[in-house]
């Protein structure tokens, strides 16, 4: 049985095996995935998602590329020792609070959601981390 | 005001086979209503039956609060059904065809009938048969039109059209929707036909009604919840777990409804129209449809 599932949405405008790669990310960050795990297989995913499974290949290989993954010819596709290891709770509800703290304030600017969400986005552009998607 | 489609217990049995059972919904005036569901669901039968082309074994269904089959007179220029493979005479030409809508029809619009199929290009002298699969839905479209009706019906409208014929289709659809402010009931199995254009969504599976309503308060009621592995049903307050599937370490819940404050290391991610789709009919036994509006809130 495969350790994680995906969930892809066709309609989302971000490519597959960039969706594939965020949720091995989000996996390994929430701590459902850990050094030494193995991804589920290019076949398990193809018949899960009904995707091609050149697009599963490409988001592995991105993520091996990056070192997060590694793939060992005939046994799978397996997490490294030097994957981002999960955030530890105090330090994930620490990060939590802050970005509600930011709400608050755009709040009481009469932000809306979603222009709160388009700010964070044009920041997050703006802060654009090198070699992370 | 008044619906123009109202089902009650409505069902259709044909020998032993229910092609529909216990269906009742109501929709709104005004909308573009998607019917969706595998081949086989009942989609066709109940165009059928609104359409008063077949009488109910079981339930009633009105439109415009008629009967279709005791009123079909009064009904017959109200409403305008286009049948699966868009039926027209092959030896008739466009322009005989426009005739025969003219001459059948009491409310029909000669004017803007013809107009419509000349910003098409269509050529007026051609026999029907020997138009493209795209320019015969139009004409059954523009005849449809042409009629004037409150409510327009249509089965599987564009199902054998190519993505250029399906796009234009669907705009002379929304034009006339736009200028007249009639309501549509169409089916179809592709999804994105329906997103589309349609504002009201209809899920027929195993000739039942699963789902009904507004599309966008459908999707705005409908989410995803990925966390790590749970015990088999266990699912936070506040929503209705449709489908859960489990991994060695993950758990994901299709819901209904939205969880007010999620649990540490759990995401919530939309779901798209289609996924809503699949969701549902890969669970035959879930349904999402309105309260009925006489039944009374418990306090």
């Amino acid at each position: 049985m495969a350790l994680i599932e995906f969930h892809l949405d066709p309609s989302s405008g971000v490519s597959l095996y960039v969706q594939l790669m965020q949720q091995v990310r989000q996996s390994l960050l929430f701590g459902l995935l850990k050094p030494g795990d193995k991804l589920p297989t290019v076949k398990e995913v193809a018949a899960q998602v009904a995707v091609n499974p050149n697009t599963v290949l490409r988001a592995y290989r991105d993520l091996e590329h990056e070192g997060m993954v590694v793939s060992r010819p005939g046994l799978g596709t397996f997490v490294t020792a030097g994957a981002p290891a999960s955030i530890a709770r105090d330090r994930y509800r620490a990060l939590r609070a802050d970005f509600e703290r930011c709400i608050r304030k755009g709040r009481a600017e009469r932000l809306d959601d979603s222009t709160l969400a388009a700010l964070f986005a044009h920041v997050l552009r703006e802060n654009h981390q090198e070699g992370v998607a | 005001m008044i619906a123009p489609i109202q089902a009650t217990g409505l069902g259709k049995r044909f020998g032993r086979t229910w092609a529909l059972r216990d269906c009742s919904i109501r929709i709104p005036p005004g909308k573009i209503a998607g019917l969706v569901g595998p081949n086989g669901a009942g989609k066709s039968n109940f165009l059928h039956l609104v359409a008063g082309l077949l009488s109910p074994t079981t339930g009633e269904v009105s439109v415009f609060g008629r009967s279709p089959r005791s009123h079909l007179i009064q009904l017959l220029d109200r409403v305008a059904f286009v049948a699966q493979d868009t039926p027209l005479y092959p030896g008739f030409t466009v322009a005989d065809m426009l005739e025969f809508g003219r001459r059948l029809n009491s409310r029909w619009d000669q004017r803007s009938a013809e107009q419509r199929l000349r910003d098409l290009e269509i050529p007026f002298d051609r026999k029907i048969r020997s138009l493209s699969g795209g320019q015969r839905s139009q004409v059954a479209l523009g005849l449809a039109l042409g009629k004037r009706p409150e409510l327009l019906l249509l089965d599987e409208p564009v199902a054998r059209l190519d993505p250029l014929a399906r796009r234009e289709f669907m705009q002379g659809l929304t034009a006339s929707v736009a200028e007249d402010g009639i309501s549509v009931l169409l089916s179809s199995h592709v999804v994105g036909d329906i997103e589309r254009v349609c504002d009201y969504l209809v899920i027929i599976s195993q000739g039942r009604v699963q789902v009904a309503g507004d599309i966008d308060e459908l999707m705005g009621n409908h989410h995803l919840l990925l966390g790590p592995r749970t015990a088999d049903g266990a699912a936070p307050s506040g929503v209705e777990v449709i489908k859960t599937s489990h991994t060695e370490r993950q758990t994901s819940l299709w819901v209904r409804g939205r969880v007010a404050n999620l649990d540490d290391g759990w995401r919530e991610q939309p779901l798209s129209l289609e996924e809503l789709v699949i969701t549902y009919l890969s669970v035959p036994a879930a349904a999402a449809l309105p309260r009925p509006e006489l039944e009374e809130v418990p306090a």
